[in-house]
């Protein structure tokens, strides 16, 4: 029994291009077979916690290092998209950007003294950072509008050509989704992804080998950090509406239950979001 | 002032440090984060509070079924959440997931059997205060912290003195030597979580009694607190854990009073990573050597 299914997974293995290109053409045509309004919403967010997945995934499925601090970066995404397109009036390009930007720093500055700690120390300083950051958007009213949270954020504007469709949503989730799988296994794939998966096995042996571990781990950590921002971005401009408490540790529990779900450090890991929110 | 919110934290410290001791005794013998011990504390007031009007007032009673009932329930969070994974020797961070999830269960399960707002809570403990200079200081507060240092010295002899206390510290320094030995190893794990749960209902129930609140929340970050002060003490050990829980009691009260009273949970979280940055072994730790 067991060997008829190695050799199904084997030849489902072979046929691996095939298939990804039957599973795009797919989710292209997804929003003109489905119209349901309620579906809908559900694959879009689904879609985004997809990717949100893949982000954490870098870290702790390829790199071993359990964090939760990515629904703060996803926070501080949304926060930053919410800001420069409802005070500043900017477009959803330069959000995008400004998010991405703005947490990676934010990934770059944490990961700095956070990543020499290994293990639990490491979780418990990015569950930390998570109730940090949450508490800092509950009292900085003047910017975060406090409890309140931000309300009527612009839908999204791209080169000036607004989109209010649900069609055009699921639309840019699913590039940025497939955008993202593609850094994301860009990375794994190349000399980068092989240090990353040296460190997971075995550090002290990836270090003797020259692989300079504190470079790549701040390298990681900051790309999964911008991927949440992105993801932040997102929310932020596809909800409207934000407050401090959709971004506390319980999001990063959830992203983490997915990709153990999902299969820690594999790349597909995170589509098992899919089922989950069915 | 300064007096009076020393003493404030000083209360409020010695109820961290015995959540933070049951954090110390089971990282000590699993190399385990207890997530699930946040949501036994808040257990513990529950069941307290529920066991009490049910009982229409007889508090010991109610306190000690509430003791059983919680103990029992640290018992199961092995029992059902570890044991099998111990026998599977997954990875660690299985265990720790596992314990996320039970203390999510025990969560949502008070939430939906009493709702979530904020329930009040009877002081139990209402004899009066005492006045000195300018500083008040209520008998509330001087029980909570005789129950905590009876109950912190209680601990250390149970564990540096007894048989069951020398089992533990077998079991904590080599798992697999001291089940050669003969010692029950499963024995000692549930004892270890029994204890913990009894000293997390133990200090949810006072501190249930101080503030006169109780609500649904209060695990997750008394959870996160604790474990910040377990950490700065030196995980693993139990002097440790009570200093460490003193510290952040008193730094989370001044910081409170002097900076700001929104950031009072941040504290912890600050101390717990600047620790953990200077000197990532705690205050009472002992450094570790790596083997190959």
């Amino acid at each position: 029994m067991k060997k008829n299914l190695d050799i199904l997974l084997e030849r489902i293995a072979l046929q691996q291009n095939k298939i990804v290109t039957v599973l795009i053409v797919m989710a292209i045509a997804y929003p003109y077979i489905i119209t349901n309004q309620y579906l809908m919403r559900l694959s879009i967010l689904a879609l985004m916690y997809v990717m949100l997945s893949l982000g954490l995934n870098l870290v702790t499925g390829y790199m071993g290092q359990m964090s939760f601090g990515n629904a703060a970066f996803w926070g501080i995404g949304a926060y930053v998209a919410a800001i420069m397109t409802k005070n500043m009036s900017l477009g959803s390009g330069i959000a995008f950007l400004g998010a991405m930007l703005v947490t990676g720093i934010f990934g770059f500055l944490l990961g700095l003294p956070v990543l020499k700690l290994k293990g639990y120390y490491l979780t418990i300083v990015t569950m930390g950072f998570c109730e940090i950051m949450r508490l800092v958007e509950l009292n900085w009213m003047e910017v975060t509008n406090g409890p309140l949270g931000i309300s009527a954020i612009p839908k999204f504007n791209i080169f000036g050509i607004k989109l209010l469709s649900y069609k055009s949503y699921y639309y840019i989730i699913l590039i940025l989704v497939i955008a993202t799988t593609v850094i994301v296994r860009r990375i794994v794939n190349s000399r980068v992804g092989l240090a990353i998966k040296s460190i997971r096995d075995d550090d002290v042996a990836a270090e003797s080998m020259g692989v300079n571990i504190v470079k790549y781990k701040i390298l990681t950590f900051t790309i999964s950090s911008m991927i949440a921002g992105v993801a932040g971005a997102f929310y932020a401009q596809y909800i409207s509406y934000i407050d401090p408490s959709s971004f506390t540790y319980n999001a990063s529990q959830e992203m983490l239950v997915i990709i153990i779900f999902g299969g820690l450090g594999s790349r597909d890991g995170g589509h098992g979001k899919w089922q989950i929110n069915y | 002032m300064f007096l009076q919110q020393l003493v404030n934290g000083i209360t409020i410290g010695s109820t961290y440090a015995l959540v933070a001791i049951g954090y110390s005794l089971i990282f000590g013998v699993l190399q385990l984060i207890n997530f699930s011990n946040g949501s036994v504390y808040m257990l513990g007031g529950y069941l307290t509070l529920l066991v009490y009007l049910a009982l229409k007032g007889n508090f010991l009673i109610a306190f000690f079924i509430s003791l059983l009932i919680t103990g029992l329930v640290g018992f199961l969070v092995d029992f059902f959440g570890l044991r099998l994974l111990r026998k599977k020797n997954a990875p660690r961070m299985a265990g720790l997931i596992s314990t996320l999830g039970i203390g999510t269960i025990i969560d949502n399960s008070i939430q939906i059997w009493f709702g979530t707002e904020t329930k009040s809570f009877p002081n139990f403990f209402d004899y009066g205060k005492i006045t000195i200079g300018n500083t008040i200081i209520s008998w509330t507060q001087i029980i909570i912290l005789i129950t905590s240092f009876l109950l912190m010295t209680i601990f250390s002899l149970l564990v540096y003195k007894t048989k069951m206390g020398k089992s533990m510290r077998a079991v904590a320094q080599n798992m697999a030597a001291a089940k050669l030995m003969g010692i029950d190893v499963k024995k000692v794990v549930s004892y270890t979580f029994i204890i913990s749960a009894f000293l997390a209902c133990i200090a949810g129930t006072l501190v249930g009694s101080y503030y006169q609140t109780i609500d649904t929340t209060m695990g997750f970050s008394v959870g996160m607190k604790t474990f910040a002060a377990a950490v700065l003490g030196g995980v693993g050990s139990l002097p440790g854990a009570m200093i460490g829980g003193l510290i952040v009691g008193i730094a989370e009260t001044l910081g409170a009073s002097y900076l700001s009273s929104g950031y009072r949970d941040a504290i912890a979280f600050i101390i717990l990573i600047m620790v953990l940055l200077i000197k990532p072994s705690g205050i009472f730790g002992k450094q570790k050597i790596e083997k190959m």
